[in-house]
């Protein structure tokens, strides 16, 4: 149980990375890089199953918010800002 | 001494170089004619389109909206779109619970009662709501309002007006540190003053106010308080009952909520009571008629609520960043003042003046980084802010005064970046400047009579 939950808590928390890396603002793309990784690491030791249940549920609304404003974000894009490299 | 790509940039921002123009000839601005450059420097001010946006750096003029606010909004943008107050079918009663929702999300910030909030168009009206309201409502028996020298735009236009109707309103001045005296302020109250308004967070300077004690003070002395708290609320903590406020103004658009509405906190017990300013329908409790726009209510309820969790990382990662930006500044280069009080300050708004360097020529050379001089209220006007002047700096210094603001969503490259870049054109005009070379060889500035022509 604690094995698959761990495997569950990864991959929910690979999928937020994969997803905020394509949001096309740089600001928006930092924040949800660094939130995700922040909120994440805080939460690390939380055992209790119901409060681990409420952070995931909680991090899967996060997963589809992220994904509906990446598909916003691209309808509207725009130029990049001055601190970010050049696309390769 | 200059580098290409800061030559490159600097002459990038000139209008009227094509891209491959500017790419092949960095050094050759003077080959378009003088006068076709004026023309397209004045016809389009917007961003070309292979050409780079800027670092957004002006929290304070307004906030970018935060994703999750957005994606709260669209529902009710989209299909939700009924109107509130239309009772007799679902369209109406969806709006209305989601504007309830919100209500309740805005309340919690402040630790208010929901009944206690009045959705507004945005800060401006919330001010004007509550200062001519209060002050309209009481005049009977009571023609004194206090506020400072240091508040908002509309707050000290609101007070204008109320001179033209009558009342006597005093402008309370501010210490140096940009901190209104509390013993003065206890002079100044006269039996028939109605109401105190002194704003929580400065939008040009950001000096925190010190709230609870002039609430104590006016609830000892039974006059009204009220704050405008637009750069405050979602930033730092706020609680109407222990700052002991009975009226308070939100923004939606500086907690990275939409632009477009705000809200108002008037109290219930003791019951505050204000003459509405806009008629009409009786919404809002009579206070201010018209339809709630819910998206627009959804969206500030959703962006309190996110301000209300994110509260402390926001605040230790921006007092981070403001500490990164002045410390690199100030041991870069010389005579730098920061305006305002150093400890009672929200840190995400930082406002330098340079010596010896003139703020807009500053601001024109910081093309790459969204900065101001000062509010945007006043960013029109060339006059030096009437903040700087209230809190006693030199008219040299207010000039060469720039405001930066930090917020939920700025990186450390952006706060490296804008250092660097702000470093780089302070010795650079520096250099041109004469003012600095005498200072360099020892003359006191102060100490030169400038000869009349």
């Amino acid at each position: 149980m604690a094995a698959s939950s761990r495997a569950q808590v990864l991959s929910l928390y690979r999928s937020l990375l994969k997803e905020s890396r394509a949001f096309p603002s740089y600001n928006y793309r930092t924040y949800a890089l660094r939130r995700v990784r922040d909120a994440f690491r805080e939460n690390r030791s939380v055992k209790d199953p119901q409060a681990l249940e409420l952070l995931l549920n909680k991090a899967r609304d996060s997963l589809a918010i992220i994904q509906r404003q990446v598909s916003v974000g691209r309808m509207y894009e725009t130029q990049r800002t001055v601190v970010e490299p050049e696309p390769k | 001494m200059m580098s290409r790509s800061v030559t490159r940039k600097l002459l990038g921002s000139i209008r009227g170089v094509s891209t491959s123009a500017r790419l092949n000839c960095p050094g050759a601005p003077a080959s378009a004619p003088a006068a076709q450059r004026g023309r397209e420097l004045i016809k389009s001010r917007e961003l070309e389109k292979d050409e780079l946006r800027p670092l957004y750096m002006d929290f304070q003029a307004t906030t970018p909206m935060d994703p999750r606010v957005l994606d709260a909004m669209l529902p009710y943008q989209v299909n939700y779109y009924g109107n509130p107050h239309s009772r007799t079918h679902a369209y109406g009663w969806e709006s209305e619970t989601a504007m309830e929702k919100a209500r309740k999300q805005v309340a919690d910030l402040i630790g208010a009662d929901p009944r206690e909030i009045v959705f507004t168009s945005g800060a401006t009206e919330s001010n004007n709501m509550s200062i001519k309201g209060v002050a309209r409502f009481y005049k009977a028996r009571k023609k004194h309002v206090i506020t400072t020298q240091t508040e908002h735009k509309c707050v000290l236009d609101s007070c204008r007006v109320l001179e033209s109707e009558g009342f006597d309103v005093t402008y309370m001045p501010v210490k140096s540190n940009g901190l209104i005296d509390l013993q003065q302020l206890v002079e100044t109250i006269r039996p028939d003053t109605s109401l105190v308004s002194v704003m929580t967070v400065n939008n040009e300077i950001g000096v925190k106010q010190p709230i609870k004690e002039i609430g104590t003070i006016c609830r000892s002395k039974n006059v009204f308080f009220h704050t405008d708290a637009a750069q405050a609320v979602g930033k730092i903590p706020i609680n109407v009952s222990e700052l002991k406020v009975d009226l308070m103004s939100i923004s939606g658009h500086k907690i990275y909520g939409p632009k477009g509405v705000g809200a108002l906190f008037v109290r219930r017990r003791p019951r505050v009571r204000i003459e509405p300013l806009q008629s009409g329908g009786g919404q809002e409790r009579g206070l201010r008629s018209g339809t709630v726009p819910t998206p627009l209510a959804v969206g500030l309820g959703a962006a309190c609520e996110l301000a209300q969790q994110e509260m402390e990382y926001d605040h230790a990662r921006v007092s981070m960043l403001a500490t990164r930006l002045v410390q690199k500044i100030m041991t870069e280069i010389p005579d730098v003042v920061m305006n305002g009080d150093p400890d009672q300050r929200y840190p995400g708004c930082i406002n330098l003046s340079f010596a010896y360097v003139e703020g807009e020529s500053l601001l024109m050379a910081l093309k790459d980084v969204a900065l101001s001089s000062g509010s945007a209220c006043t960013s029109a006007s060339l006059e030096p802010s009437y903040v700087l002047r209230a809190i006693g700096t030199d008219e040299d210094l207010a000039h060469s005064s720039i405001r930066f603001g930090i917020g939920r969503f700025t990186t450390e490259e952006e706060v490296d970046y804008t250092a660097e870049k702000c470093i780089q054109q302070v010795r650079r005009l520096r250099e041109m400047s004469p003012l600095w070379e005498m200072v360099q060889e020892g003359i006191d500035l102060k100490s030169i009579k400038w000869t009349q022509h």
